[in-house]
């Protein structure tokens, strides 16, 4: 079992034909990952790496049986491309898009309403189960297939923490990287219900940074209905107010979304929180020999 | 990215959305020539900088004759203005706003603003005008209304009308202040804005509903599409480094500390700085090079970092995904060279072709330091910087 995504997941990406979608098609291939089918406008009827390339996104599922999307379409087009892939009844979009205006996003958020398909994103690395399945642009390689769940806003800092478990021994049971932007599809709640749900995770991590209340929420959440121990990173601490720090939605504003705050309710709602970020590993496998689950989360 | 409030009323105006009459200077003679066009009995003189706090750094005066105009305008221009918003080292004024004076009756807040909750836009209202509506929130969150905003409908004139009420606009301004709202959320979702905030809205003597000051932002991925606001930007008010970055594509933002930080990912840059900061050190920068870093990019990065003189050691910190380790390894033995880096320098490189990239380091000859982990190298750089 895993969360969202599996071997059995089929895949097709949104913009193969642009260079970085076409770069990522093939490390997703070489993965193992199911790539069935691809789209551009106007481009259908061709292949690509021998994947078949059509126009739609409904020609594409018809032809192929696929169930989730990839998106690398660029951002002036890139709700488009989400809102294509929601009327196709995909179970999941995955957006790996970063700029897109937040406008264009709260008109997609709406669309979504009501709707089968999950979005993961935007601006997000992607979700990996270990030795199944990798959609996105994430290195493969550091993940190993286990029973930690990760959730992070932050591409580089999921690979960080998955890095950390991996070298420790610890596999991941799915790594969900929810994305940096003010407007997202999957939220940490959504993501830690999934994992609380799946019975091959046993402990979750959640690497939040400053911005928003997302965070805030997420630990309230945990300390209503998890059943599995979590613990986190918050990223910016050290991050002056009213800069936006790389990411769209790290920004802290009006006094709100600072990490202090974010790791004060963290620790409130019964989850450890990482000191700085190289010990997020250890954090975790400190917590995981408490509650007696190390022998059953060490996976290699 | 932000404008000025003469620029924010000039897209207001052209939305139907009531300011009062005024007109852009850049020297004394065009304050005073402005102030005779518009000829009313009273002129507002008011410093065009990006920050708020204007009227108590004594940016705001109000002259009652022309002689008055030209004393407030030569007494503004060129004067530096601290306030909350400046920071310590304050902002020159450069233009001045010559604006018509009104007879206020009373202040009101409206603001719109992204609900993160709610991913939707949301009208805020508060009868407490001219105040921080951050202060009216902690002490007197029960004064501030809001709707939020469905983008299928956009603002209803229910809910302007509803905001309108609770504020207790009077009812001859009622009409107005309701024209007034729906036209702010017309100029925020067709100009693409991040936050627009009025404060103070007025309600004046003869019932007129006018936006006295105007805080437009913009949303910096929107800019493709607003080609009018991108070029409103005014790079004077902006940190010249990271006007430099942003020529780069690189996500750069100024620090007062003096380790210069090169990382990859946003969120990795300021697990970066925090580090740094846990191991008693202090960042000079933010800086996110991106997953597509080539060797140019880095040499601008390094050239960027350096242009701080208080800098004295750099840090880098990269974890290859999509970027590749032996592709920076070779940018930063580039980019050392070309110039001439004569300060610490610590590198720590992990991810994809992570053993090519050290080697790249190793052979390189260059006296450049390497850590197996991020805070290892926060240590290393710490230590080397003291």
């Amino acid at each position: 079992m895993s969360v969202y995504i599996d071997k059995n997941t089929k895949v097709i990406v949104q913009g193969i034909t642009g260079s970085t979608a076409l770069f990522h098609t093939k490390q997703m291939v070489e993965y193992g990952t199911q790539i069935v089918g691809g789209v551009t406008p106007g481009k259908g009827g061709t292949e690509v790496e021998g994947i078949p390339v059509f126009n739609t996104v409904a020609e594409a599922v018809e032809k192929t049986g696929a169930n989730a999307s990839v998106i690398y379409v660029p951002a002036p087009f890139a709700a488009d491309a989400i809102m294509e892939a929601t009327d196709s009844d995909m179970d999941l979009a995955i957006c790996i898009t970063e700029h897109i205006p937040v406008l264009d996003m709260i008109k997609v958020k709406r669309y979504m309403e009501g709707k089968k398909t999950r979005l993961v994103g935007p601006n997000c690395p992607g979700v990996i189960t270990p030795d199944e399945c990798k959609i996105g642009i994430m290195p493969g390689y550091i993940h190993k297939k286990g029973h930690v769940g990760v959730v992070s806003r932050s591409g580089t800092l999921t690979y960080e923490a998955v890095h950390q478990l991996s070298e420790a021994g610890i596999g991941q049971s799915t790594a969900v990287g929810i994305g940096g932007d003010p407007v997202n599809g999957t939220d940490f709640i959504d993501a830690l219900k999934a994992f609380n749900e799946d019975p091959d995770t046993e402990a979750v991590i959640m690497i939040g940074e400053i911005g928003g209340t997302a965070e805030e929420e997420a630990a309230e959440w945990v300390k209503a209905n998890m059943s599995k121990p979590v613990v986190g990173f918050i990223g910016g601490r050290t991050a002056p107010p009213g800069k936006r720090m790389g990411h769209a939605g790290a920004i802290i504003s009006g006094g709100k979304g600072t990490a202090d705050e974010k790791i004060r309710v963290m620790n409130e709602c019964g989850i450890q929180v990482a000191e700085t970020p190289s010990v997020m590993g250890e954090t975790l496998i400190q917590v995981l020999k408490d509650q007696d689950l190390f022998e059953k989360c060490k996976t290699h | 990215m932000n404008i000025h409030e003469y620029q924010g009323k000039e897209i207001m105006r052209d939305f139907g959305v009531s300011v009062p009459n005024g007109h852009v200077a850049y020297t004394v003679d065009e304050a005073v020539e402005a102030a005779k066009k518009l000829g009313s009995d009273v002129t507002v003189v008011k410093a065009q900088i990006h920050a708020g706090g204007r009227g108590k750094a004594g940016g705001v005066k109000i002259a009652k004759n022309l002689d008055e105009v030209r004393t407030y305008a030569d007494e503004i221009l060129g004067k530096t203005l601290v306030t909350h918003q400046t920071g310590p080292e304050g902002k020159e004024v450069k233009r001045l706003l010559i604006e018509e004076g009104c007879d206020i009756k009373s202040e009101y807040y409206v603001g719109l603003v992204l609900d993160r909750a709610t991913s939707r836009v949301t009208m805020m209202a508060s009868e407490e005008g001219g105040t921080e509506i951050e202060e009216v929130a902690e002490k007197t969150p029960e004064k501030i209304f809001k709707e939020v905003i469905d983008p299928v409908t956009g603002l209803t004139p229910f809910q302007a009308r509803r905001l309108a009420f609770n504020i207790n606009i009077p009812k001859e301004s009622l009409g107005k202040a309701v024209k007034f709202m729906l036209g702010l959320y017309d100029v925020f979702v067709q100009k693409d804005c991040s936050v627009a905030e009025i404060n103070p809205l007025v309600t004046t003597g003869d019932g007129e509903v006018l936006a006295l000051d105007s805080k437009l932002n913009f949303d910096d991925n929107a800019l493709f599409r607003q080609k009018d606001i991108a070029e409103l930007r005014d790079l004077e008010e902006e940190d010249p480094k990271e006007v430099e970055a942003s020529k780069y594509d690189l996500s750069y933002i100024a620090l007062d500390g003096n380790i210069g930080c090169m990382v990859n990912g946003a969120g990795l840059a300021m697990a970066t700085m925090d580090t740094i900061k846990h191991y008693s050190g202090d960042p000079a920068n933010f800086l996110d090079v991106g997953g597509g870093a080539t060797t140019e990019k880095v040499t601008e990065a390094f050239k960027i970092i350096l242009s701080d003189e208080n800098v004295k050691g750099i840090f880098v910190n990269i974890f290859g995904g999509i970027m590749k380790c032996d592709v920076i390894a070779e940018g930063v033995v580039e980019a050392t060279k070309q110039i001439g880096l004569t300060l610490p320098l610590v590198v720590r490189l992990e991810g994809t072709n992570v053993d090519a990239g050290k080697k790249i380091l190793d052979e390189s000859g260059l006296n450049i330091t390497s850590a197996d982990s991020m805070a290892e190298g926060a240590q290393k750089i710490v230590e080397l910087v003291k």
